[in-house]
């Protein structure tokens, strides 16, 4: 970790207020990619009930927005994100204002308190904890940050799924355990859902690598053209399969599916997955140099 | 609401219905609370409708009010629901991605339904529910467990899933979904 630039005068152009801010606006406003891959969804369904849930989600959209509401009562697993430019001088100031920015948007305000001991069933009642808020740092080039806020639900991360596979089931695995478990899921990661899968590396990285695909802006494919291949054809076999919106039938059961890739140990052939609802909420604040959040 | 036996015999899977009336939600923590302890004092279950859903409620200058309100994933219920439709008489179950085998069995013996709401509706359905009415175990179970009561003005639409003769949409969804599996991995070899 990168300690804070003693030289920096101004410091962080980001207050953990504007921040918690953000956390809200994030479960209250969709990015317009979901919307439209919603609502072109809906354009091809032919099934009624595949119409009647797309319609009754795109006005709860609408109303969501309109009137300030969180899309989903359930505002998620609070995910962040920091992508962090070597030469970026405010990532100590940056990591520490997260805690507290969390923590006032759900005590003042929209977030739902999600965060539960494990052991003695108590709910902290601010989305914190022993080990949360899940901080995922990422060192980059450069001298910028961007941060990702990732609020996911706990009903379609519950369908997360980990295949230790061998190198002789391969790829021909990986489809086979990917379809079967969207299948099995059925209705309850709330399709269309949009598919996150990690291959390669170790148990860990693949998942974390499936967690990470969710923040490429949906619609957009992987920049290896095996992996882009790959989601092409994982995504016409799923949407073949007939589980539908709520899974009640239909024709779109995922939106998209991502795929992020690391080299495997000869003996390896991890597998993750990590399925996202259609209420995909993700915002994203990129910070220059000067911490002066441009974006 | 309430639900009389005869209107909830005639309800069959495929069909579209909005539910106004007096409804409950509770999820895992209530269903084994009350499953323990019993239904607590002044709350009607007979005849209701259970609600799967932990809604965000906060709290204002009026006291406490829902900003958010859709369903829970019913699935985590199917070991407590036969138990919990045997204790409340409830007649209709709302909630999303649907049940099992115990759930629809339970439904059949007590003539109730299973409705499906759309997942992730939050905003719409907190307008459809309407204003806190009252609410049990909040002090046991926090607020998102608790059980809250409604009176919900046309709430939905919700799709009877799985009906009270047997039938399950679920599962003919799923048979279906298999065979197309099949097919989808044949042309994968």
């Amino acid at each position: 970790m990168i300690s804070r630039n003693p030289k920096t005068k101004n410091g962080l152009g980001l207050t953990a207020r504007e921040l918690s801010k953000a956390m809200g606006e994030a479960v209250i406003r969709m990015p317009k990619a979901v919307v439209q891959s919603l609502e072109n969804a809906a354009k091809q369904e032919t099934d009624s009930l595949a119409q009647l849930h797309l319609r009754a989600i795109l006005d709860n959209v609408l109303l969501a927005d309109a009137e300030n509401l969180p899309v989903c009562e359930d505002t998620g697993i609070q995910t962040v994100f920091v992508d962090a430019g070597r030469e970026f001088p405010h990532l100590g100031e940056l990591l520490s204002i997260i805690p507290e920015a969390l923590r006032t948007a759900t005590v003042s305000g929209p977030l739902r308190a999600n965060a539960v001991n494990p052991f003695t069933g108590a709910n902290s009642g601010d989305n914190l904890g022993h080990n949360a808020p899940a901080i995922n740092l990422t060192m980059v080039d450069g001298d910028c940050a961007t941060i990702h806020l990732l609020p996911k639900g706990g009903g379609s991360e519950q369908l997360s799924a980990l295949w230790m596979l061998t190198p002789a089931d391969g790829l021909k695995g990986l489809r086979r355990e990917v379809l079967s478990h969207i299948q099995k899921a059925g209705g309850r990661p709330c399709p269309p859902v949009i598919v996150g899968i990690g291959v390669g590396g170790s148990a860990d990285t693949c998942l974390k690598l499936a967690k990470r695909s969710l923040l490429r802006p949906l619609g957009t494919h992987s920049p290896d053209s095996d992996a882009a291949a790959l989601e092409k054809e994982l995504l016409e076999a799923i949407n073949s399969l007939g589980v539908g919106p709520m899974g009640t039938g239909g024709r779109t059961t995922a939106l998209a599916v991502n795929i992020e890739f690391a080299p495997r140990h000869p003996a390896n052939f991890p597998v993750g997955l990590v399925m996202q609802c259609w209420c995909h909420r993700h915002s994203v604040i990129k910070l220059n140099r000067d911490g002066k959040v441009i974006l | 609401m309430p639900l009389d036996a005869k209107t909830a015999k005639a309800l069959k899977t495929g069909d579209i219905v909005y539910l106004s009336g007096r409804i409950f939600t509770a999820r895992d923590q209530a269903h084994i609370f009350m499953l323990r302890k019993g239904i607590p004092e002044g709350l009607i279950t007979s005849g209701g409708a259970v609600y799967h859903c932990g809604p965000i409620v906060k709290d204002g200058p009026d006291g406490k009010y829902i900003l958010s309100a859709g369903p829970t994933t019913s699935m985590r219920m199917e070991s407590l629901e036969p138990g919990f439709l045997e204790l409340s008489g409830a007649r209709a179950v709302i909630g999303k991605g649907g049940m099992g085998p115990s759930t629809l069995e339970a439904l059949k013996k007590h003539g109730a339904v299973y409705l499906t709401i759309t997942g992730g509706v939050g905003a719409s359905a907190m307008k459809q529910l309407g204003p806190i009415k009252n609410v049990h175990l909040l002090e046991e179970l926090g607020p998102v467990e608790a059980v809250w009561e409604f009176d919900a003005q046309e709430l939905g639409p919700l799709v009877v899933t799985m009906d009270s003769n047997g039938n399950s949409l679920h599962d003919d969804v799923s048979k279906a979904t298999l065979a197309n599996l099949e097919r989808a991995l044949a042309r994968m070899k």
